[in-house]
């Protein structure tokens, strides 16, 4: 890796505007290729371009995304975590197994319980990874594929294999209500249906955004915020770029290493609670095929897996590609299954596009 | 030696430093001293010791024995923050700069300048460390063409700028430099030696190792020799030649 000088001390200004802009390309073609496909599929079917239509996209992709925003910071350390779709499993079971024995207690106080057991889990499993990982020094692959199983395990002896449903009134509300309602007749309501609507009236009640995508959307913010404007984020992508320059300028890499595997496992802690929410119950390998639907936001969204590339608005519009290509390709009437080559082809096509970006950059 | 005694007060000072690793000794009982505003080769052989040595004052290693002095003060570095902190500022031969961050990030890695937003938010203060990096680079002569890109995109010579850079903004009392020049272009070489002479106008004091004996002999104001962990020379550069070094060097 001899550097050269020819060329880079006085760099001419005009072949430098047109890497800028490849590199503008490169960092925006993701939001481009989501267009593309919103475009497309506006045109080409004739439900797709519509607002409810948008929303349940939202809602359905909202699980999906808070595993990845956490897989997120792991990633851009260049590490990996494989454990998130059973440790969200284990949690809806926890989660539905403590509501379960909290039948007949009051909404907010069965909930505050399975919410405290669920991130209990989160936390367990976090530190679990990031000891092994950042301690006893464990390639984050094989610490968190083991981690995967015992999750699994649990999951499995604590749920007995079938589903755990919560039987308590109001609870699916939170999983499947909207933040606002609106009915021709009964006007406008926040968080519930308009008072006095009944029967087949419910039918023409319409729900605005989402709970499920507010929960998202609020997570998404946060990590964000934590990426990219703290110095904690800042550490992280060092971490990612060369560990030992960032060990040798003095921060704490280890102990950073930990938190990064901590947050990405309470992730999937809350994705699991936002799972319980939704269908009211847990199952063991609800997280099971997430887990790579959540890597596949990430890397489309410009994730280096080598780490020190990424970015929460680039998972964010992964999950919202993804979650796109799902819905249009069942409005197509596609089976559905065929969503998984589509998914993988768009990874390929990601991963292109990355190796492209870097090639100009060099 | 009788070099060493016409010197100031030494910045660094190093008695008797020790370094084992296992059965090897890797430097064994070395005696440095380094003045103010002094550039000092640290020249050897291959496995000689010297970036042991370098390691172990700038905290990456524990010294098994002896004692290193900082301005007169005994120190005991636990980490290479610890060293940092201290004043003891290293540039490493593969520059230990994150190529994914820009300049500025670079220059404040791990030392961030922090804020908070909308009175209560903890952040870092991205505007505040950019107005600096570009300070000291100017204040330097190095020219950055885009401070927002990633030092990747940076020639060999502006990344080692940089690094250098980050070493003159926290105020290095000593600087250490580990062949600073092995990977770059001539005209680079250029810049980094007129770089570390800024260094010395200013008093910083260099420690230098490198392999290349024109650089040593134009650049250095005194040169020691290591060999298998021990000191085997201190030369004033003006009054020696390569040919006496080399045989130092290598136990002729």
């Amino acid at each position: 890796m001899t550097v050269q000088s020819s060329g880079g001390v006085g760099s001419a200004d005009a072949p430098a505007a047109a890497t800028r802009f490849l590199k503008l390309l490169g960092r925006v073609w993701a939001w481009l290729f989501l267009l593309a496909l919103v475009l497309f599929f506006s045109a080409t079917t004739p439900h797709f371009f519509d607002l409810f239509n948008f929303q349940a996209m939202g809602a359905n992709m909202a699980i999906v995304l808070v595993l990845a925003l956490g897989q997120t910071f792991v990633i851009i350390t260049g590490g990996i975590d494989l454990s998130v779709g059973y440790v969200m499993g284990l949690a809806t079971i926890v989660i539905s197994l403590i509501m379960q024995h909290m039948v007949g207690q009051p909404l907010p106080v069965a909930l505050l319980a399975g919410t405290a057991g669920g991130l209990a889990v989160g936390l367990v499993a976090g530190l679990f990874n990031a000891f092994v990982v950042a301690r006893l020094g464990v390639s984050p692959f094989i610490a968190t594929l083991g981690t995967l199983g015992i999750a699994q395990g649990l999951a499995y002896v604590l749920s007995g294999g079938p589903p755990v449903s919560i039987p308590i009134p109001g609870l699916g509300q939170l999983g499947n209500g909207y933040v606002a309602y609106w009915h021709a007749q009964f006007g406008l309501s926040f968080f519930e249906m308009p008072a006095g609507v009944t029967g087949p009236e419910v039918r023409n009640v319409s729900g605005f955004i989402p709970l499920q995508l507010l929960y998202a959307l609020i997570l998404t913010g946060l990590c964000a915020w934590l990426l990219s404007s703290t110095q904690f984020g800042r550490h992280v992508y060092a971490i990612g770029g060369n560990a030992k320059a960032a060990l040798r300028a003095g921060i704490p890499v280890k102990r950073n290493l930990m938190k990064v595997y901590v947050l990405s496992s309470v992730m999937a802690a809350v994705a699991g609670l936002m799972y319980v929410l939704r269908y009211t119950g847990g199952v063991a390998n609800s997280g099971d095929a997430l887990l790579l639907s959540s890597i596949a936001a990430i890397v489309i969204g410009g994730a280096s897996l080598f780490g020190g590339e990424g970015r929460i608005t680039g998972t964010l519009v992964g999950a919202m590609i993804i979650a796109v290509i799902q819905n249009g390709l069942v409005l197509y009437g596609i089976d559905p299954f065929w969503q998984y080559a589509a998914v993988g082809a768009v990874i390929i096509l990601a991963v292109l596009a990355d190796q492209a970006k870097l090639r100009i950059a060099r | 030696m009788s070099a060493a005694m016409a010197m100031p007060a030494p910045v660094l000072s190093c008695r008797g430093v020790v370094k084992r690793f296992g059965g090897l000794v890797a430097v064994n009982n070395v005696d440095l001293d380094l003045a103010p505003g002094e550039v000092l080769a640290l020249v050897g052989d291959n496995g000689a010791g010297k970036s042991t040595l370098v390691q172990t004052i700038s905290g990456v290693f524990r010294a098994d024995g002896g004692a290193i002095h900082l301005n007169g003060e005994k120190q005991v570095f636990a980490s290479p923050e610890d060293a940092r902190r201290a004043g003891i500022e290293t540039i490493y031969q593969d520059l230990a700069l994150c190529d994914n961050l820009t300049a500025a990030d670079n220059i404040f890695l791990g030392r961030e300048i922090r804020t908070r937003r909308l009175g209560f938010l903890p952040g870092i203060d991205e505007s505040q460390m950019r107005e600096k990096a570009k300070t000291v680079l100017d204040e330097l002569h190095i020219r950055i063409p885009d401070l927002d890109a990633p030092v990747r995109s940076l020639s060999g010579g502006q990344r080692q700028a940089v690094a250098i850079s980050r070493a003159v903004y926290w105020q290095a009392r000593i600087m250490i430099m580990d062949e600073p020049t092995a990977a770059l272009g001539v005209p680079e070489q250029r810049k980094v030696m007129d770089l570390i002479r800024m260094l010395k106008g200013r008093g910083t004091p260099v420690i230098l190792i490198s392999h290349n004996m024109q650089d040593v002999f134009e650049i250095s104001d005194r040169i020691f020799v290591m060999r298998r962990g021990s000191k085997a020379g201190d030369f004033v550069t003006a009054r020696t030649e390569p040919n006496e070094v080399v045989r130092t060097m290598i136990g002729g």
